[in-house]
């Protein structure tokens, strides 16, 4: 499966901005056509204002160049809007030169005129009072060449500078999502552990990509579109204002005609592919919930039962669909026709017009052009105000994540503590997940140095709860964690943790070749440091065994590394950190027998000479361990040793009975 | 992808055409327009013929009218056709899937089908309406338009005959510079996410091994990357609007020019100077609208056939041509020297397996992870085929049965305790449709489920989410025993089920089971000793092959494995602590 499947395939495409199909089309600018905006789900930002502001906060760095970008837009659009007009006057170059043929050499404009009159053409006569005619002489073609001339230099600059417009706006956009994401990324650093808890992991990383993502093709796109419309939009009117007041006119009363026409069809069409991208949604979990259960299914002969399903859904689906593509489809049409509506009515008018000499061809012909220049960015401006609705929404979830409360700071005075006996003390701990359940209450513990504490209990007993507090991935509530007499929260954070050394269960192994995995437990280790934790972790023989031996590179599907074999990778990283105090997490799926030994042989010999928290599923380690906690339902219930605990009969000997006595009977 | 399209679209053949139809009407109304405005100026305007001007603004509010009709019937059909067709290609890859075996949802993967039957579909289904409603035109657009001026003007079109090539030529190169550079993009932001995903997994361990700052440097990397390309890309597609514009303009510009010379001499009515503008104007659009088409295309050709080949894999277990039928429900099952491997695998996964299970028989299966066990076991339900040998159900090759017939012998508890979304009630009457409240009381009793669904407000009725917490993973276990033991099945298969529960809801649950299953045969696979210590048989599975079998006493005097088994599990050197 290729990576852009594997998002894809995520969470259904609901209408929150996390959907994977909320990006119709291609990746990056250009974007799609004009209704693109209608496609995808408009979640609606709580608080619009809010979150433009800030977005808006975030570009105040740039401003200087994004006054720039202004600027040049500015010149661009009326270099852009005035072409039309110099169209114009050629075209009226050329007529006149067209009519002044027709006329007799020698006389005047005024004789002709007067002529005309006398022959009772006295529309032709207006027409031709208003020009400027040298009869008997043809098209006055220097002057069209200077005004071509002028009309290609005015193209070309206007081009020129809505380039350089639009290469600007890119460094400013996607310099303003590299800080963006860098202030993420860093602000992810920050969180306490807490927040990872409580937010699936998708929606993180959803606010770090799609979001980010949405903001910055906004940023891209439709920012200089927006200035762009505006200016064009004004630059129009102006010009059409100067050619005629009432051509003007005219088109003007399409402006709101249009803008009432394409909010009317956008809001219906809004809710259809609102209900569009739930169905979706629907649709994907039956899908996804079918597909998972495939053998269930079979087997529970429910085959029929869940095509039928299917088929109601896919029925709906296609419905609210067609209904959606249909209503936002009829957009592009009706703005057409009421663009040749306009285009009809000026093409009439502006005839009549030029019939009684009150305005020039060039000009009507200008005019024509001015107005489909004018219906576009109105359209444009609409659906343009649907993607900036949704990315103040993709803005508001990003940052919503950076105003997250943070770790509690550092203690103000550090001490630094370079190396440690492995004396650890809990003091009166107490803690709690939720504010009103008590977990861990008044817990007292005290571990001498290259002592091995077995945590044990039932599966869900929160035996995590307390590595997490170790090392102060959460806050106590109460009391105080001491290693060798100093307070763990007078030292920093990675001070602290460099002391501890973890082996974890869920082997996390990044995507990198072996040795960067192991060398991910010091930071600089050398070759031979690297080589010699990876003997001491027994696992040097296997990945000497493997084609590529250290440089093999782990990833999400590396099939040729064993959920054991990874294990003892992850004790090879612990060697390597070489800490004081070390916290292991035995595997409770049992690997293979030969891997298994290995891992316990490794182990034990990690052990050797530091405290080490255990949590313990093998009865071995419990038997050897110097103290043993004894936790159910998030609490530590007992402690001692095995012999201790044994002979109180409480639960830890029910618990011991049960999930060994039976076996062991009738083992020995 | 064209394909997929044609086999899918041949129900829509009609409405195709009848778009065709609508779509040459728009482009000859869209045509017939800037012609209609010439006649105003020549014959009008240049005149003085007011009554003209305004007769031929009339038809040219009718040709406007009919122009739209078209349009909207035709965004009409086109959204039914492509939306329609979206519909049905989902409906085709949905029944295909059902009718697939496990080798074949392996194969592709079970998220992979789930973009396949939505995603890869919507892209589809997208593309044929840009199709219809927006390319279709492009071509149309085109011809005519040069049909058009070619009819107005011969040495005018020159410039439309040097346009198209200029345009056509700058676009082309465009999108060769910039399509490697989107999808390096694409690769990069995968990098983004891949480093955000193994900072969020890893979380702990990142902050265990104090790396948080190499993490972020790491990060640092790939984001730099990615927006070092994106801006490039966007950079280098600033040129484009700005170049066609720039093309589009210096043609009029051209035309104005040459037009002027015609116009001069006589050779042309000043009217189709305007026209011609128009025209240059739809067909050079027409052109850069086609090349949507471009952009588009390859995103939906591989989706395309990506849909093409589900929908183009054979199931490869299918009922017989002739069942087996009226075989007794009895429940014994039976293996005969089962051989089997994955396609194209060099080593067999499970080979020389023999072995039976009658009813009243409780078998347990061991071994370590990825010795075959849940392999095994599917083999029962023909999950997969056996590549040698045969696995027999009441005496007869499961082959031979009729998949139904097959499958109402067995209750299966999977690996994974999949419920689906709905209610308790709804999950367990899966097993029995008919079952009443009492029976399904009953059976939650003994799956040791009664007591926190009494305890849901709900009850029966208390709602179950197929990913949500609503139950944790212990009840969820439990439930699902639960919605097998109602359909009480003369096989029951367990596939190592009691994982999530503690240790004393195990040992209960199998003490209740023991009972309600007394007459039916039983197959257990299970990792905890202590879970399967108790079967008839033991069965200890090594390298797909069965390494020893027999009762946990005779098996702890027998079988090296085994014994590793439990020590690794129980640690036999504190055994005489205990007993």
């Amino acid at each position: 499966m290729s990576a852009g499947e594997r998002r894809a395939a995520g969470p259904p495409a609901g209408p929150g901005p996390a959907g994977p199909a909320r990006r119709g089309g291609p990746p990056g600018p250009g974007g799609g056509p004009p209704g693109h905006a209608l496609m995808m789900p408009v979640a609606k930002p709580k608080d619009l204002k809010g979150a433009l502001r800030r977005l808006a906060g975030l570009l105040a760095r740039e401003r200087l160049l994004i006054g720039v970008v202004v600027l040049l837009a500015v010149v661009s659009v009326a270099l852009a809007v005035l072409g039309p007009k110099i169209l114009g006057q050629a075209t009226d170059i050329l007529f006149e030169g067209v009519v002044s043929r027709q006329l007799p050499a020698g006389t005047t404009q005024e004789e002709a005129i007067a002529g005309l009159r006398a022959r009772g053409q006295d529309q032709v006569a207006e027409m031709l009072a208003s020009m400027t005619l040298r009869p008997g002489e043809g098209v006055d073609f220097d002057a069209m060449g200077v005004t071509l001339l002028l009309l290609v230099g005015v193209y070309l600059l206007s081009a020129v500078f809505s380039w350089l417009q639009q290469y600007l706006m890119a460094g400013v956009a996607q310099r303003t999502m590299y800080e963006l994401r860098q202030a993420v990324d860093e602000k992810l650093a920050r969180l306490p552990l807490r927040y990872f808890d409580d937010h699936p992991r998708g929606d993180v990383l959803s606010r770090m990509t799609n979001d980010i993502d949405n903001i910055s093709q906004t940023l891209q796109q439709t920012l200089t579109q927006l200035i762009t419309a505006a200016l064009t939009i004004a630059g129009v009117l102006v010009m059409m204002l100067w050619i005629s007041w009432i051509l003007a006119l005219i088109s003007l009363l399409v402006v709101p005609f249009s803008v009432i026409v394409t909010l009317f069809i956008a809001k219906r069409s809004q809710k259809q592919f609102a209900a569009q991208w739930e169905r979706t949604g629907d649709l994907n979990g039956h899908v996804e919930e079918t597909f998972t259960g495939h053998n269930v299914v079979k087997v529970f002969g429910r085959q029929e039962e869940v095509i039928e399903a299917f088929d109601v859904q896919n029925e709906k689906l296609y419905r609210s669909s067609f209904r959606a593509q249909f209503i936002s489809g009829t957009i592009q049409p009706v703005m057409n026709f009421v663009g040749n509506l306009n285009y009809v009515a000026v093409a009439v008018v502006g005839g009549v017009m030029v019939a009684n000499g009150r305005i020039s061809l060039g000009d009507v012909q200008a005019f024509i052009q001015y107005s489909r220049q004018f219906t576009m960015p109105i359209a444009q401006t609409a659906s343009i105000t649907n993607v900036l609705q949704s990315a103040a929404a993709s803005a508001e979830r990003v940052f919503e994540l950076l105003d997250e409360a943070e770790e509690e700071p550092e203690a103000a005075e550090v001490v630094k503590l370079p190396h440690t006996r492995g004396h650890i003390t809990l003091r009166d701990v107490s803690f709690r997940y939720v504010p009103d359940t008590p977990l861990i209450e008044h817990l007292d513990l005290d571990v001498p140095p290259g002592q091995t504490v077995a945590i044990v209990g039932p599966t869900g007993a929160g035996k995590t709860t307390l590595v997490n507090l170790l090392l102060r991935f959460y806050e106590l509530d109460g009391g105080a964690v001491l290693i060798d007499g100093v307070d763990s929260r007078q030292m920093s954070r990675s001070d602290l943790r460099r002391l501890f050394g973890m082996v974890l269960q869920d082997t996390w192994l990044f995507t990198g070749t072996i040795r960067e995995n192991i060398a991910y437990g010091r930071e600089g280790a050398s070759a031979e440091e690297i080589l010699a934790a990876a003997r001491a972790a027994r696992v040097d023989h296997f990945v000497r065994t493997l084609p590529d031996g250290y440089d093999t590179v782990l990833d999400d599907d590396a099939t040729n590394v064993s959920e054991g074999e990874k294990q003892l990778l992850t004790i090879a990283r612990a060697f390597l950190a070489d800490p004081d105090v070390l916290i292991l997490d035995e595997a409770t799926s049992s690997v293979d027998t030969r891997t298994e030994v290995l891992i316990q042989d490794a182990m034990a010999e990690l052990m050797e000479g530091r405290t080490s928290f255990v949590i313990a599923h093998r009865l071995s380690t419990i038997h050897g361990a110097d103290t043993i906690l004894v936790m159910d339902r998030g609490r530590i219930v007992e402690q001692g040793t095995h012999e201790e605990l044994l002979a109180r009969r409480g639960f830890y000997h029910d618990l011991y009975a049960s999930q060994f006595t039976e076996a062991l009977v009738e083992a020995s | 992808m064209i394909r997929l399209l044609r086999e899918r679209l041949r129900p829509y053949a009609q409405q195709i055409v009848v778009i065709g139809a609508l779509v040459l009407v728009q482009a000859i109304a869209s045509l017939y327009l800037p012609t209609l405005n010439a006649d105003i100026i020549n014959d009008g305007v240049v005149t003085g013929d007011i009554d003209y001007i305004l007769r031929t603004g009339g038809i040219m509010l009718v040709v406007t009218l009919v122009f739209v009709v078209a349009a909207v019937a035709s965004v009409y059909l086109g959204s039914r056709v492509s939306m329609g067709m979206g519909r049905d290609v989902r409906g085709a890859l949905f029944r295909r899937v059902e009718s697939f075996s496990q080798a074949e949802v392996n194969h592709f993967g079970t998220p992979s089908l789930i973009t396949r039957t939505t995603n890869d579909v919507q892209q589809v289904q997208m593309v044929v309406l840009m199709i219809l409603n927006v390319i279709l035109l492009a071509p149309m657009m085109m011809v005519g338009g040069i049909i058009m001026s070619l009819r107005l003007n011969v040495e005018l079109s020159t410039v439309v005959f040097v346009a198209i090539p200029v345009l056509l030529a700058f676009i082309a190169a465009m999108v060769r510079a910039t399509l490697p550079l989107f999808q390096s993009m694409q690769a990069k932001i995968d990098r983004v996410n891949q480093v955000t995903r193994e900072v969020l997994s890893g979380i702990r361990v990142i902050r265990a091994f104090d790396r948080t700052r190499h993490e972020e440097e790491r990060f640092t990397a790939a984001n730099r990357d990615l927006t070092w390309t994106t801006l490039k890309v966007n950079r280098l597609f600033a040129l484009m609007f700005p170049t066609v514009g720039i093309v589009l303009n210096l043609s009029m510009v051209a035309i104005m020019w040459f037009g002027g010379r015609q116009i001069a001499d006589g050779d042309m009515p000043i009217g189709d100077l305007t026209a011609f503008l128009t025209y240059i104007i739809q067909i050079l659009f027409s052109v850069i609208m086609a090349t949507i088409l471009f952009v588009m295309v390859p995103r939906a050709a591989a989706s395309a056939e990506r849909i093409q080949a589900v929908l183009e894999t054979e199931p490869s277990i299918v009922d017989p041509a002739t069942p087996a039928r009226d075989v007794p429900l009895r429940g014994r099952v039976e293996f005969r020297d089962v051989e089997f491997r994955y396609p194209h695998a060099e080593e067999p996964v499970l080979s020389g397996i023999s072995f039976t299970a009658a009813p009243g028989e409780t078998v347990a299966i061991v071994g370590s992870t990825g010795c075959g066990k849940s392999t095994l076991i599917s083999l029962i339900p023909r999950f997969y085929d056996v590549t040698a040998g045969s696995v027999l159900v009441d005496g007869v090759d499961v082959r031979e049965f009729e998949l139904k017939d097959l499958w109402r012998r067995i209750g299966l508890v999977p690996q994974k305790s999949f419920l689906f979304s709905g209610t308790v009630a709804g999950n367990l009457r899966q097993g029995d449709a008919a079952a009443s409240d009492e029976e399904l009381w009953h059976v939650l009793e003994t799956a040791q489920g009664r007591e926190f669904v009494e305890e849901m407000p709900e009850r029966l009725a208390a709602a179950v989410a197929q990913g949500g917490a609503s139950v944790s993973g212990g009840q969820r276990q439990r439930l699902a025993i639960a919605r097998a033991l109602a359909k009480r099945a003369p096989i029951n298969i367990f596939d190592d089920s009691f994982s999530a529960l503690d240790f004393t809801t195990d040992a209960r649950l199998r003490a209740a089971l023991k009972k309600e299953m007394a007459e039916a045969t039983v197959i257990i696979v299970a990792q905890r000793v202590g879970t399967i210590m108790r079967a008839d048989r033991i069965i200890v599975l090594e390298n797909g092959t069965i390494a020893a079998m027999g009762t946990h006493a005779q098996l702890l005097e027998t079988s090296e494995t085994y014994r590793e088994i439990v020590a690794s599990q129980l640690g036999l050197d504190g055994a005489e602590g205990v007993a």
